[in-house]
């Protein structure tokens, strides 16, 4: 329990150092659960299977002005991997998949956004998974945003990725048709 | 033929509940082990681990009627064992039970904490009682290392059995095979 905590500790601790927020940085409404994490990979090439990551924080930044100096940064408690089947996520957990227990956390950083026409955008950025970091783009798309009904502002967005499960150093070969993995995020954000 | 223990031996019904379940407990451990090397793509993905979870089952079913039985039988006399002969044997015959009782309820728990049952051979299925996410992972380390260490004690016993048979000319190898020899 403590190492999952220490993570959170450092967080909370660079939150209460980080200067003061602008006008557009947004934490990620986990608290609320108006975001999740989901992926999906074809079964055998006949279906895709999907799951979720339960446990995830972060933040991003957005300015409606100039939404290229946007900004995001995701943490993925990789232990909190579902698909609805307990043994199936005790072998995701294990050293073939995510090996959990040596890398607890994955994660997202942006390095930079590129607008483009009706409220989507090319994020690029750093995925970190099995320790292995590598550049991916997520293909992203502003949903909405605005005064919610209780006082707060909010800003969502939707995004896809894809990536060869190979290139993160997972061992276990699923098949041809399941080399790769789908990532989709769906995060609403509150203002600071 | 006797059923039921005497001072000389043990009966029919203890000699079956023996030799089966170490049957059952030997090819378990080597049908638990294959199984979780099984390539995505092998035939036997699904239908291994499906036998291991129903004979599983069953196997529990049997200890806790050996147990019952256990009770309601004689001890078969064993004087000829030394004090400290008699001690150890003692501990490794009552330390199986609390064991393969672990042993089977910490492989139930990896396979029901998200509300699916065991089915058994398509007979009747056991339901899940306890879902709580991440027990799987706890009853999966815990049915590993039970699982060695069962092994490893039917292994210390079948050489002490050994040992009385061909060292000390003991019959109580025998006994455990063909019964009680009617004196």
């Amino acid at each position: 329990m403590t190492f999952r905590l220490a993570p959170l500790a450092v967080l909370a601790a660079s939150l209460a150092f980080a200067p003061p927020a602008n006008a557009a940085d947004y934490d990620i409404d986990t608290k609320g659960a108006h975001a999740s994490i989901g992926f999906r990979v074809k079964h055998l090439g006949f279906s895709w299977l999907t799951g979720r990551f339960d446990t995830f924080g972060g933040s991003f930044s957005f300015d409606d002005k100039a939404p290229e100096k946007s900004s995001v940064k995701v943490e993925i408690d990789t232990a909190s991997v579902n698909s609805n089947h307990a043994e199936r996520d005790k072998h995701l957990r294990s050293p073939d998949f995510l090996d959990v227990a040596k890398f607890p956390k994955a994660s997202f950083v942006s390095k930079s956004v590129t607008p483009k026409d009706g409220g989507k955008a090319t994020i690029v950025g750093d995925l970190t998974l099995r320790g292995v970091t590598k550049e991916v783009t997520i293909d992203a798309e502003t949903i909405g945003g605005g005064a919610d009904p209780w006082g707060g502002t909010r800003q969502g967005f939707a995004g896809t990725t894809k990536f060869k499960l190979a290139d993160f150093g997972v061992p276990k070969d699923l098949g041809p048709a399941s080399k790769e993995v789908e990532l989709t995020l769906h995060v609403e954000g509150i203002k600071k | 033929m006797h059923i039921k223990d005497t001072p000389a031996g043990y009966g029919l019904v203890s000699r079956l509940f023996h030799w089966l379940m170490a049957l059952a407990i030997f090819g378990l451990f080597a049908l638990g082990w294959w199984m979780v090397g099984l390539d995505y793509y092998s035939v036997y993905y699904h239908s291994a681990p499906d036998l291991h979870r129903g004979a599983g089952i069953l196997l529990l079913i049997a200890l806790l009627a050996r147990m019952a039985w256990r009770v309601l039988n004689v001890k078969p006399d064993d004087a000829e064992l030394t004090p400290f002969e008699r001690k150890a044997a003692h501990l490794v015959h009552l330390g199986f039970y609390p064991l393969l009782l672990a042993l089977m309820l910490s492989g139930y728990f990896i396979s029901t904490p998200d509300g699916r049952p065991i089915d058994v051979f398509g007979l009747f299925s056991v339901p899940s009682i306890i879902q709580q996410k991440g027990l799987e992972d706890t009853a999966g380390l815990v049915h590993r290392v039970l699982a060695y260490v069962t092994v490893g004690l039917a292994v210390v016993h079948t050489i002490a059995a050994l040992k009385h048979h061909f060292k000390d000319k003991s019959n109580i190898l025998a006994r455990m095979w063909s019964g009680p020899l009617d004196r």
